[in-house]
C-alpha cells in the first residue's frame, strides 16, 4: 500500500517549536490533513514521542518515534525508531553527549514535555538546540544499536545540512537515504551529487508551527502502515 | 576598546545596533555554534559567517560584545529581528575571518 508521509515534524519540546505544536495538536492536524504516517523528530530528544503515539492511536494515524539529532559537525540527521522504548533509550544516551548548557526560554523558547492530552508534564532544562558529540560517521551504527535508522536532514538547506557543513556526501558514510526539503531541487542536486541517484529521497515538512505543516504530497510504499514496517523498509535500502 | 571604537577602526558596517559602548576584551572565531556557545567568553568579538537566528541566541548566551559577520556573510531576516529584540550588535565586513582577527589582535594589543 502507498501511504502519505511526513517524517520530520517538531513538537513544543523543541525550543524553536511553537507552543501550539503539542503532541495532540500536531498528530490530529496531520490526521485531518490526510497523512497516514508521520514521525515526531524533536531536536536531540524523543521525549514527546510516546505521547504523540498515544494521540496517534486515538486519531487513527501512525506515529513513528524519532529525533532530529545535531551531530558534532552541526549536521542535522533524521533518526527513526521502531517503537517509543528504543527511541527513549537512544534519547537518554544522546542526552549524555550534549553540552551541559541550560536553556534560556526567553531566547530559545520553552521545551515542554507533554502527555497526549496536552497536559504539561515538565520542562527540559538542558538546551536541546546544541550539538551532540556524536559524529556523522559514527551515527548510523549508534542508531542501529537501538534498532533505528538515520539519514541526513534537509540536505538542500544552507545551514545544519550535510552539504552545507561537509560539502559532500562521502560514500564511506554509507547513507542510503536523504531528506530534501524542496522537491524542486531534487534533480539539480542529483546532477551535482550523483551519489544521490542511488538513494531513497524523502520530502518532509520540518514543521515547527501548525500552519507550516504541508498538505500530503509524498507517498511511501509499505506492506503495512506501522513504524516497524517503515524501519524494515529503511533497513532494506 | 568599545564596540564603537572597533567599528570605526575597522570600518565595519552596522546591521543591528545594540550597546555600542560595550567593552571589547577579546575575540573568538568560529562557525560551529555549539562550539562557540561553550567556548566564547563574555566581552569577546565573535567572528563568524553564520548569520542565522541561532547565532543571536549564542551571542546572548555567551554575553559577547558583538558579532562580526565576515566576508559579507548574509544575516537572515528572522535573525536580524531577533538581534534587534535582544539588543545584539551585528556588524559586517568584506574581509575574511583571518584578516579581521589579525586587525583586532593589533587593536587589542594597544
Amino acid at each position: 500500500m502507498d501511504y502519505y508521509y511526513d517524517l520530520h515534524i517538531h513538537s513544543c519540546l523543541s525550543p524553536c517549536g511553537d507552543s501550539d505544536m503539542t503532541p495532540y495538536n500536531l498528530v490530529n492536524m496531520a490526521a485531518l490533513m490526510g497523512f497516514d504516517i508521520i514521525a515526531l523528530t524533536d531536536h536531540n530528544t524523543a521525549g514527546n514521542c510516546r505521547a504523540a503515539q498515544k494521540a496517534g492511536e486515538a486519531a487513527g494515524i501512525t506515529v513513528v518515534a524519532g529525533m532530529e539529532l545535531c551531530t558534532a559537525e552541526e549536521v542535522h540527521m533524521v533518526c527513526l525508531f521502531p517503537e517509543a522504548d528504543s527511541a527513549e533509550a537512544f534519547s537518554a544516551f544522546v542526552k549524555t553527549t550534549l553540552p551541559p548548557v541550560k536553556n534560556k526560554p526567553h531566547i530559545f523558547g520553552n521545551q515542554y514535555y507533554m502527555d497526549e492530552q496536552d497536559a504539561i508534564l515538565g520542562e527540559e532544562e538542558i538546551l536541546l538546540l546544541t550539538a551532540s558529540s556524536l559524529t556523522v560517521s559514527e551515527l548510523p551504527a549508534r542508531v542501529a544499536e537501538y534498532g533505528g535508522f538515520c539519514y541526513p536532514a534537509h540536505i538542500d538547506r544552507d545551514s545544519y545540512s550535510i552539504l552545507s557543513n561537509l560539502g559532500m556526501i562521502d560514500p564511506s558514510f554509507g547513507f542510503r537515504a536523504v531528506e530534501i526539503f524542496d522537491p524542486q531541487k531534487t534533480e539539480s542536486l542529483k546532477v551535482q551529487h550523483p551519489i544521490l541517484q542511488q538513494m531513497k529521497i524523502f520530502h518532509s515538512s520540518d514543521a515547527h508551527y501548525l500552519d507550516k505543516m504541508q498538505e500530503p504530497a509524498h507517498k511511501i510504499t509499505l506492506p503495512e502502515n506501522t513504524p516497524q514496517a517503515l524501519l524494515t523498509y529503511l533497513q532494506s535500502l | 576598546m568599545t564596540v564603537q571604537t572597533l567599528m570605526d577602526a575597522l570600518k565595519l558596517t552596522v546591521l543591528t545596533e545594540g550597546d555600542l559602548s560595550a567593552e571589547v576584551t577579546g575575540c573568538y572565531c568560529g562557525d560551529l555554534l555549539s562550539w562557540v556557545m561553550s567556548r566564547a567568553e563574555a566581552g569577546d568579538v565573535w567572528l563568524t559567517v553564520m548569520g542565522n537566528i541561532n547565532s543571536v541566541g549564542v551571542a546572548v548566551l555567551a554575553d559577547i560584545a558583538c558579532i562580526v559577520l565576515t566576508e559579507n556573510a548574509a544575516l537572515d531576516a528572522e535573525a536580524k529581528q531577533r538581534a534587534i529584540d535582544n539588543d545584539v550588535t551585528i556588524l559586517t565586513t568584506g574581509d575574511n575571518t583571518y584578516v579581521t582577527a589579525a586587525k583586532i589582535y593589533e587593536l587589542l594589543k594597544e
